[in-house]
């Protein structure tokens, strides 16, 4: 049998990444997948012929450049490329363009109204003090503010620094911003509702929160601090789908002699001595190994794949009671053409972005209210985009794949288990909403795949299918994240880690996790480490 | 001469797609290109260079200068005047080819299409018909005709570009090897195509006459619409060609018989293209100097850098030490790769200090005030963008 100084449960983009810079410091790895394909929710697979759907995650932004480079994904074949405009539809059909071109997007606001188009710069300009602040700790390791250890030390004076370099004012400011509300936040620079709405969407993007809800705000500043070749806030898609990342990484992981084994899903971590020594796959196969690293999500980690007797006391109530609540769904169409919007000119550019039915305030507030109550709203909000507008790779020519966000969908229905019809039903809602700003929507349909929490738990394995593996509130962020103590890495049982989005910095297609987790267990096996700096410290 | 427009004699020509052109220039960002009106960029820079890399896009090339050089010597000739062998190009091929002053200084670079055995077209960045009269010097049957304004000719460059042409009714479009040849008839004309670009990705370029220009532009939009076609300008033109490693005009060298200050022309060895230079063929402009140089060494030698960090190395110096106190070369074209996902830069370096450390001492700008850093950088031996697809033979469709 095969002896490896690693075994890296799941093969979704940050367990690949782990895998790939482990594999490049000299390590024998092996990532085992429960699927018979990897990626996880970076995926991209032929789900109707012809149309290849990024079933989960569609859009990327925060995936490191950094990252990028140094494992030579672009020899791999990952393409990003950044897309061009987004209209956003009001409750009443009125839309607002997001223009490319400054110029043209401030006379657009303008158009809706000429306060918010001035309010707009110190909008962004805030942002992004605060986004540039934000990245600088994401490739590092969060400091321990409990412990004496040089090295935590040296990383709170880091962050200090970051944080001084602000000003008074700016701190002030900063802290009120992490506890803020979306929409309050958006209050103190804007009075149009349409021009709020569309600002606070990001706020709620796979997270169980409104736009009313104290720490939304942050959400949206996690939305907008990555990058495309170093433009902030900018999104990008991945040339064949959001699969082509997972198969990069996985690519470089290979060229360093890692392996991957899929339909290997891990029944059990080994422990052994209170140390962890290996995992049980589901088909009774044991793979021993020096350490075990999960990039499951810290609740399925500890509460369906380990032992509750092998963890020290307290972990398991930790674990599931981590905040991990599914509140999203995604509608997949196969589309015969491009969709026309009322309302939208039929500019070349404009046309071929994305789409964000914001509606107002209230009405993804009252989206809110449904999910806490259980159901599915009939009148969501939907973030869009048709990847196959602007990714010659993703559909036939002449036909379009539309990736529908949906915010919210509850993982537990107040009436019962969820079904196959309730699932179209919430699938109907989404389509009908479409149908109204482009009426003809539902003719163009070629192949629907519907996906609530169910779907996505049963698939891909996050827990109540929460995008972000763990809620990115402020109790659950830096080194809170995924639980007080454990912030780096490190797991409370000896020689088991964790790289997935449960850790800092948390969700995202960013690749940083699984490289934070491999910095520091290359730390404790005393290899030279083979995880880049960040190139954003001299923004 | 239009006596109702004072300013007639100021004005850019215009060439056959610019109604075309024009429509699609939503920023109205033109600028020059041997007289012509020639677009910088039509909606954004960077959507455009994406659209080479990601789709396929069209870029203008009718104010390129084109020569045709026929007769019983049009072979001799102008295997005198450029460095590389031309009497192995089979017919209806093209070869990148360059020609230098009798001093080895490279005056330009073009290509050579080979469309009879006494037929050749040339084309070039610059006009040089005075050159070219000079080298017709000794040869009794040679004719050159000045043919840029009589063809009109498109780019299209991208992967998604074999796809377009051969859904625009190019049958057999797809066999053509890069820098073939081949010929289509075309509303009672030929239209000719050329497997070439200056991307260094997948691409082709056409060749119709100017009365046909906006039938094929319709024809090739219409084609192209599903597939993502794009006009693109210089700005994208420049990244591209950066990232293929390919040299440009007043960036890389300076055209020898523009230049006043002694050898600050350069050599082809110096631009790394010595491979372009055949000694084993009969005598050539440029010759002697060329031997001598190539035994000495060049100078200074043109090379890719891949650079730490992220910030341009625009103008920067090259040093041998982090001191900077050793200056060894300066970058001649520098950006970040958004393909490659890599800062990237062409360098002229002394080349006896290739071997050592390379520091680029990179100014940048933080909200008007100016920062500076010294980065490693990396010598790469090949293109930093060179995707397989640019080669394969069919091409797969994006």
């Amino acid at each position: 049998m095969k002896d490896y100084d690693a075994i890296i449960i799941g093969a979704g983009h940050n367990g690949l990444t782990n895998a790939a810079y482990l594999a490049k410091a000299g390590l024998r790895v092996v990532v085992v997948e429960k699927n018979d394909y990897i990626g996880g929710a970076a995926v991209s697979r032929e789900m109707h012929q012809g149309w290849i759907y990024s079933s989960c995650s569609y859009v990327c932004s925060m995936m490191r450049q950094v990252l990028h480079r140094d494992l030579d994904l672009s020899r791999h074949g990952l393409l990003l490329v950044p897309y061009l405009g987004t209209v956003n539809f009001g409750d009443d059909g009125e839309t607002l363009l997001a223009y490319h071109d400054e110029e043209a997007a401030h006379l657009e606001l303008k158009r809706h109204s000429p306060h918010d188009a001035d309010a707009m710069h110190r909008f962004q300009t805030d942002l992004a003090r605060y986004a540039q602040l934000i990245r600088k700790t994401l490739l590092r390791t969060p400091p321990d503010p409990t412990t004496f250890r040089p090295r935590d030390i040296r990383e709170l004076l880091f962050l200090a620094k970051q944080f001084w370099a602000l000003g008074e004012h700016e701190i002030y400011e900063y802290v009120r911003f992490f506890t803020m509300s979306a929409a309050e936040y958006l209050d103190d620079y804007f009075e149009n509702d349409m021009i709020k709405a569309a600002m606070a969407s990001p706020g709620i993007i796979g997270t169980a929160l409104g736009v009313y809800s104290p720490g939304s705000a942050y959400i949206l500043l996690h939305h907008v601090m990555g990058d495309v070749d170093g433009s902030i806030g900018a999104w990008g898609l991945a040339r064949g789908g959001m699969g082509a990342i997972s198969n990069a990484i996985a690519g470089a992981l290979r060229q360093h002699g890692g392996e991957i084994r899929t339909h290997a899903g891990v029944q059990k971590v080994l422990v052994e001595h209170r140390k962890a020594v290996g995992v049980v796959l589901e088909n009774g196969d044991e793979i021993r190994a020096r350490i075990v690293v999960s990039n499951l999500d810290a609740k399925r980690t500890f509460t369906k794949i380990m032992d509750r007797a092998d963890l020290p006391p307290g972990i398991y109530e930790k674990a599931k009671n981590f905040k991990i609540r599914g509140s999203s769904g995604k509608v997949n169409i196969a589309l015969s053409g491009l969709p026309k919007f009322t309302g939208v000119p039929d500019n070349r550019y404009i046309n071929r972005g994305g789409q964000g039915f914001t509606g107002s305030l209230e009405t993804m507030e009252r989206a809110y209210d449904c999910w806490k109550h259980g159901r599915w709203s009939d009148d969501p909000f939907v973030e869009s985009v048709i990847p196959s507008a602007w990714d010659p790779t993703v559909a036939p020519p002449g036909k379009h794949w539309m990736s529908n966000f949906v915010q919210y969908c509850p993982s537990k229905l107040a009436d019962g288990p969820w079904t196959p019809e309730k699932r179209d039903q919430f699938g109907q809602a989404v389509i009908d909403k479409i149908e109204r700003y482009s009426p003809g929507f539902k003719d163009l349909i070629v192949h629907m795949e519907v996906r609530t929490p169910h779907e996505i738990e049963a698939e891909i394995g996050l827990t109540e299918g929460n995008i972000f593996q763990g809620e990115l509130t402020i109790d659950q962020l830096l080194f809170n994240r995924p639980f007080p103590g454990y912030a780096q890495y490190r797991m409370p049982v000896r020689n088991l880690y964790m790289c997935g989005s449960s850790t800092h910095p948390g969700g995202g297609v960013s690749a940083i996790c699984g490289a934070n987790a491999a910095r520091e267990i290359l730390m404790d096996l005393k290899r030279p480490n083979t995880v880049p700096e960040d190139d954003c410290l001299d923004e | 001469m239009n006596m109702n427009d004072p300013y007639a004699g100021e004005r850019l020509k215009e060439s056959p797609f610019h109604p075309r052109e024009d429509a699609l220039n939503i920023r109205n960002a033109w600028g020059a290109w041997n007289g012509y009106k020639f677009a910088e960029y039509y909606y954004d820079a960077e959507y455009e260079y994406f659209c080479v890399r990601n789709t396929c896009a069209t870029y203008n090339i009718c104010p390129m200068q084109k020569y045709h050089i026929s007769g019983r010597d049009a072979e001799a000739m102008l295997n005198r005047m450029v460095t590389r062998d031309i009497v192995k190009q089979p017919l209806n091929r093209v070869a990148y080819v360059l020609w230098c002053t009798d001093e080895g200084r490279m005056i330009d670079d073009g290509t050579i299409f080979k469309l009879a055995s006494d037929k050749f077209m040339l084309t070039c960045g610059s006009p040089c018909s005075a050159w070219l009269e000079k080298s017709v010097f000794g040869f009794d049957d040679v004719t050159v005709t000045d043919v840029s304004d009589e063809i009109a000719a498109l780019s299209l460059q991208g992967p998604t570009s074999c796809a377009v042409l051969k859904k625009m009714g190019l049958d057999g479009i797809e066999t053509a090897k890069a820098f073939d040849i081949m010929r289509f008839p075309f509303h009672g004309d030929t239209l000719m195509v050329s497997r070439t670009g200056f991307t260094g990705d997948l691409g082709y370029e056409l060749w119709i006459a100017p009365e046909l220009a906006l039938d094929l532009w319709d024809e090739l939009y219409a084609a192209g619409s599903d597939y993502g076609i794009q006009p693109y300008g210089e700005a994208a033109t420049n990244m591209a060609r950066l990232e293929a490693a390919f040299i440009m005009p007043g960036m890389e060298f300076n055209e020898a018989l523009k230049t006043i200050h002694f050898e600050h022309d350069q050599t082809p060895f110096e631009l790394s293209l010595g491979w372009l230079v055949d000694f084993s063929k009969p005598h050539f402009s440029g010759r002697n100097a060329l031997l001598k140089e190539k035994k000495r060494g060049p100078i200074y030698t043109l090379t890719k850098l891949d650079i730490e960090g992220n910030k341009p190395a625009e103008g920067s110096y090259i040093y041998g030490n982090t001191r900077c106190t050793r200056e060894i070369g300066y970058v001649t074209s520098a950006m970040w790769s958004p393909a490659v996902k890599a800062n990237i830069a062409l360098a002229m370096i002394r080349t006896e200090c290739l071997q050592g450390d390379l520091w680029a001492e990179i100014y940048y700008e933080k909200e008007l005030r100016q920062y500076h850093k010294v980065a490693r950088c990396t010598v790469r031996k090949k293109p930093f963008w060179a995707p397989a697809r640019a080669r394969a033979t069919p091409p797969p469709d994006f």
